[in-house]
């Protein structure tokens, strides 16, 4: 088992330098997936992280280099690109975002992978590794250089949302109201898509297409079960992503024993989807425990007042409130209303109902008012 | 063109045309990138159930799928009824995590077996025909004789053709078959879910028969074309129909058409003696350039016809603005300074450029006549015009 010491010895150096750019890329991937998620625009990451393909094969076939620079440039307009083009389709014609999605991100990545192909058919320099590195990122292969890039994109974008935060906020939440004071929505909605594409692009080499996705959108659905306001689910976003891009890393490399390597792509998302899950769980108010808990609670209350009004009903027949009445009547007069003898045991714990002989019971003269009570209670409603 | 060819594009016609089928439901229920997540899903099921089988060729894996592809669809569903997370974001939480757990087992357990993820999202046609279906005997031929361009004889046996040329010809009979037998009920549920459901119809039922259909094309698509572009065959050449047509059977026919063209233009396009790239790609990037095409021309939908029409609305409203202003004033005491070319700048706030066009127009149209010194009268037809929008007549 490593333990923090170890982690900062000189050999861990690399995991260190990994740890990092996976920490910054959940941080910067998550706060903006916030507003992603928030728009019903959750998908656009997996359209945009997949539209990048053919900028970065194309950016290779005109450079001839592999240099980070250009193929992320590539990748950045490739992405935009199809962006735009999905705003123009959606805005022109009747096809719907979710199939306009499709459309662009199966035709880009279709024409990235005719001119990976062809690349790799017609020059020497190519290898398949560059493929399986753009589905699939080498997360473990992070150098300083290339983590620092990612952090200064990341500050960048951080920054930005940071100058314009009133007004993402309200192009998220209202932005026909946002229209109407002059804000420019068309300009801003760009903005705001150009900075999830550079979050997208940066992240495409450390955890890859595929997955870039997940690191958008899990973090900010986790973060929405805590919170009702944009402040705090941006920042528990990008924390939660942070979380999950260090775990990830780490386990990486404590799971990795030779032969075996394990990329650490997929690991961070399924550290992210484990956040997720706990918050949909146990998540205080949302969460689907306390939710489950809460309804329970109502039937078991809902049941009690059915047996009550059952007893108050059988005591009107009778002059006597000591007329008990057989158990067998109750039930069948209670049928679908959960388990009669465990409802009476309750009413008898509150002194509601009392038993007047085996299997015999009958109502009290509080739970004879208590029925009234809640009779009247229901008419009002 | 060799049998080898032939083979190859009858594949990729028959494969096309079975995507293309359910997708036009999938484009017109907004459930669009249910095929994505599905089509990435699959790994996971045949990672599974390769476990289960030890065996790459077993049908189980095909069945271990198209069980992914359900659970998937399950899991959105679920997570979309907690009310806790939207549809979309559910979709994209769902398919990552499976598609993970997948990658990871392949690369922690199943070193050098023959599946890695590349083959699940890419596919390769051009091997797809020398795995041949063969009855009685055994067939000889492998991926080694691709170069020799044509298809390696069997020992022994009656050779039935490729094996995926049956498996995707059952599932396009499937999927026609599906279609035909409940094609009202199939139209109801995607154009009124609601009265679907008053009819006594089960919407919910179609659904999941629809999915499943998804499911099972994906997973014999996958083999031949890869994951990514199932879901171009799904979503692309529907999406294409769609702007071409309004009535639901000739968009079900404009789909499958489109996406068999897809299949030979795209074979030819990455055949040696063209691009000599991969064939899955060019197909979508067939269907892309299919789609830009009609994004731009199709004679109602297209960007264009669209952009055209607009703009005769403007010019046609401002005519009838125009028409209004003059009627509102004529034969009062202010007609004189009213209605005049250079007071529209004024009244109606246009520029003085706008206006002057706008006073052409209506005059080719018989609406009004510019007289001496810019003073604009009504013509019968005019009066008429503005008349008829407020709702004189």
């Amino acid at each position: 088992m490593m333990t923090l010491a170890d982690f900062f010895r000189p050999e861990n150096y690399p995991l260190r330098v990994v740890v990092l750019g996976c920490g910054a890329l959940g941080l910067v991937s998550g706060a903006l997936g916030a507003f992603a998620v928030l728009r019903k625009q959750s998908l656009l990451g997996d359209a945009i992280s997949h539209a990048a393909l053919p900028g970065v094969a194309l950016a290779f076939l005109l450079t001839q280099t592999k240099e980070p620079v250009f193929l992320l440039t590539g990748a950045a307009l490739a992405s935009w690109l199809g962006t735009l083009l999905v705003m123009v389709i959606v805005r022109y014609t009747r096809i719907k975002y979710d199939a306009a999605l499709g459309v662009m991100l199966s035709v880009f990545f279709g024409v990235g992978l005719v001119v990976l192909t062809y690349i790799q058919n017609h020059s020497t320099k190519a290898n398949q590794a560059g493929l399986r590195n753009f589905l699939f990122g080498q997360a473990g292969t992070l150098l300083l250089s290339d983590v620092i890039v990612i952090v200064e994109l990341a500050a960048l974008v951080l920054l930005v949302l940071a100058l314009f935060w009133k007004e993402f906020k309200l192009l998220s939440f209202d932005p026909d109201y946002a229209a109407t004071l002059g804000y420019p929505i068309q300009l801003l909605d760009v903005l705001l898509t150009t900075l999830l594409v550079i979050a997208i692009v940066t992240g495409l080499q450390a955890v890859g297409a595929v997955l870039m996705s997940a690191l958008i959108i899990a973090p900010a659905a986790a973060a929405r079960q805590w919170t009702d306001r944009l402040g705090v689910m941006v920042v528990l976003a990008g924390l939660f992503g942070a979380t999950a891009g260090v775990a990830g890393g780490l386990l990486g490399d404590l799971l990795s024993v030779p032969p075996v390597a394990l990329p650490t792509g997929p690991l961070v998302v399924l550290c992210v989807s484990a956040i997720v899950i706990f918050s949909l769980l146990l998540a205080p108010n949302r969460g689907l425990v306390w939710n489950g808990l809460r309804e329970m609670a109502r039937r078991r209350q809902l049941q009690l007042e059915a047996i009550l009004d059952h007893l108050y009903q059988l005591s009107l027949q009778h002059e006597s409130l000591d007329h008990g009445h057989p158990f067998a009547v109750v039930r069948s007069m209670a049928v679908g209303q959960g388990n009669v003898l465990r409802s009476l045991k309750e009413l008898e714990a509150r002194g509601w109902a009392r038993r007047t002989g085996p299997s015999m019971w009958a109502i009290t003269e509080a739970g004879l008012e208590e029925a009234r009570r809640r009779r009247i209670v229901r008419q009002q409603e | 063109m060799s049998l080898l060819d032939l083979e190859v594009q009858a594949i990729l016609v028959v494969t096309a045309s079975a995507c293309a089928l359910p997708g036009v439901f999938l484009v017109l229920r907004r459930l669009a990138l249910m095929s994505d997540a599905i089509s990435h899903s699959i790994l996971f099921g045949i990672v599974l159930a390769f476990f289960i089988t030890r065996d790459l060729s077993s049908p189980l894996l095909i069945g271990g799928a198209a069980l992914a592809g359900i659970v998937t669809v399950l899991l959105v569903e679920g997570l979309h009824r907690t009310r806790l997370v939207k549809e979309d974001a559910a979709i994209g939480l769902v398919f990552p995590v499976l598609f993970c757990i997948g990658v990871l087992l392949i690369s922690g357990f199943l070193r050098g077996v023959h599946l890695d993820e590349n083959c699940v999202l890419l596919g390769k046609p051009e091997f797809a025909p020398f795995n041949r279906l063969v009855i009685g005997g055994e067939a000889t031929a492998s991926a080694e004789h691709a170069d020799h361009g044509h298809v390696m004889p069997t020992r022994g046996g009656i050779d039935l053709g490729p094996k995926s040329l049956w498996v995707m010809g059952i599932i396009l009979i499937i999927n026609l078959t599906f279609i035909l037998l409940f094609y009202k009920e199939l139209k109801l549920a995607t154009f009124d879910a609601s009265l679907a459901a008053a009819l006594g119809f089960a919407p919910w039922l179609l659904h999941y028969g629809l999915m499943v259909l998804v499911s099972i094309t994906a997973v014999g698509a996958f083999e031949t074309v890869g994951s990514i572009l199932v879901v171009a065959l799904m979503i692309v050449p529907p999406a294409t129909a769609y702007l071409l047509t309004d009535r639901l059977a000739w968009m079900i026919g404009f789909s499958a058409l489109l996406a068999a063209l897809c299949g030979v233009l795209g074979y030819w396009l990455a055949h040696p003696r063209m691009l000599d790239t991969c064939i899955s790609g060019s197909m979508a990037t067939v269907a892309g350039a299919m789609f830009s095409l009609v994004l731009l021309f199709a004679p109602q939908r297209g960007v264009l016809a669209v952009l055209r029409r607009r703009q005769q609305q403007r010019w046609d409203f401002a005519q009838l603005m125009l028409a209004i202003h003059l009627f509102n004033h004529e034969k009062t005491a202010d007609a004189e300074r009213e209605n005049r070319i250079d007071h529209l700048q004024e009244h109606l706030n246009w520029d003085p450029r706008f206006a002057r066009r706008v006073v052409r127009r209506a005059e080719r149209r018989g609406l009004i006549r510019l007289e001496e010194e810019g003073m604009l009268r009504l013509t019968t037809p005019g009066r008429a015009a503005a008349e008829q929008a407020l709702q004189l007549q």
